[in-house]
């Protein structure tokens, strides 16, 4: 019990200071999950961002079922969903009732615009860790450019990308046994 | 009751098909908007511009909101519990599946060339973030004056941030984005 309700605040932390999408969850995951209580490693956050790309839902909620389903099977997962949801539910809660016109106040946006700052210089180091876990030799590297720019700049939906990839991780290790068995 | 039904299932089945995270959850939202009179499209606006604003998951945010003003605190819950029941199911078998195979060499294989391709996609996303925190892009493309495509007061704090969180790297991110809020609120960004 006192893990799950452990793995229930950690979660709801992370929930209540995200602000964007799944991504910008990235370094309070590292903080949290990582460093402090080593639920996962980054190569195991890397991992379950891929398949919550190519799943339902929402990513930041696929990846707390998935480190709560690691550390404590079904019931973790769901006490850290129930985590990184309850933020959201009361905040909401008091905002849309109490704050009718709280996207406009001027305090909030300020402050928001400071946030996103924040959260720019935040993804600079989450970026640089996770750089040097995935890329490790020329071909990871030309699948991180080749997924950069078709991220970017075409409007192919994200699964694809992300599906081609894996066919490419596949292709690479049956180029390198085969490269390997002739020799 | 039945309303409350039809309200938990649509929002099941928008978290069982929206694939991609938060924002692929709205074009589910506008279709729930046109099917049903349960909120407006302006009302959407609303609630966008507000999950946007506030922490926490977009999606999740936004079936708060939906639900929260369709049937109060309770409606809130169970709109979310609806929209993350399929991710838990969905994910908790694939985390079992991958537990199992997670030593077969093709798996490994994969997900070897999945981690960079996440490295990127995070990167792309990374940049369009940077784009609207640190630059004014409108205000470029309507001017054409390089001057003013930089947010200098923005970048000032970015580039301070970034020093401060290298230099102690072991504050806590929350401190970070406290400091760079009330920065926001005391030089009015």
């Amino acid at each position: 019990m006192k893990e799950l309700l452990q793995i229930y605040t950690a979660w709801f932390k992370m929930g209540l200071f995200t602000f964007g999408g799944g991504y910008a969850m990235l370094p309070m995951i590292q903080k949290e999950a990582i460093e402090k209580h080593h639920w996962a490693t980054e190569d195991e956050i890397l991992d379950y961002y891929a398949v919550g790309q190519c799943t339902p839902g929402i990513i930041a909620v696929n990846t707390a079922t998935f480190v709560g389903y690691k550390i404590k099977g079904i019931l973790g997962s769901i006490f850290a969903t129930l985590g990184v949801i309850s933020p959201s539910l009361i905040i909401i809660f008091l905002i849309s009732t109490l704050i009718k016109n709280f996207a406009e106040l001027e305090v909030v946006q300020h402050a928001l615009q400071g946030i996103q700052v924040a959260v720019c210089a935040l993804m600079v180091n989450a970026i640089m860790n996770l750089f040097k876990k995935g890329v490790k030799d020329i071909p990871t590297a030309l699948i991180f450019v080749g997924s950069f720019l078709l991220a970017h700049f075409t409007s192919i939906p994200t699964i694809f990308i992300v599906l081609l990839a894996g066919v490419c991780g596949y292709v690479l290790h049956f180029a390198k046994n085969r490269k390997e068995g002739v020799a | 009751m039945s309303g409350l039904l039809l309200m938990c299932y649509e929002f099941f089945m928008t978290g069982l098909f929206a694939i991609g995270g938060g924002l692929a959850t709205i074009p589910f939202l506008k279709e729930m908007a046109v099917k049903y009179n349960w909120f407006t499209l302006n009302d959407l606006t609303t609630m966008i511009a507000v999950s946007e604003s506030t922490p926490g998951p977009i999606g999740v945010n936004m079936s708060t909101y939906v639900g929260n003003s369709m049937y109060g605190f309770i409606g809130g819950i169970l709109a979310t519990l609806s929209l993350v029941a399929p991710s838990i199911i969905v994910i908790c078998i694939i985390a079992k599946m991958l537990k199992k195979f997670k030593d077969s060499k093709i798996v490994k294989s994969v997900f070897e060339g999945l981690r960079p391709a996440v490295v990127g996609l995070v990167l792309s996303a990374m940049v369009s973030i940077f784009a609207g925190a640190l630059l004014y892009v409108d205000k470029y493309t309507t001017s054409g004056n390089l001057m003013d495509l930089w947010n200098i007061k923005a970048i000032i704090l970015f580039v301070c941030l970034l020093v401060f969180y290298q230099w102690k790297n072991k504050i806590h991110p929350i401190f970070i984005i406290l400091i760079a809020a009330s920065m926001g609120v005391v030089f009015g960004f």
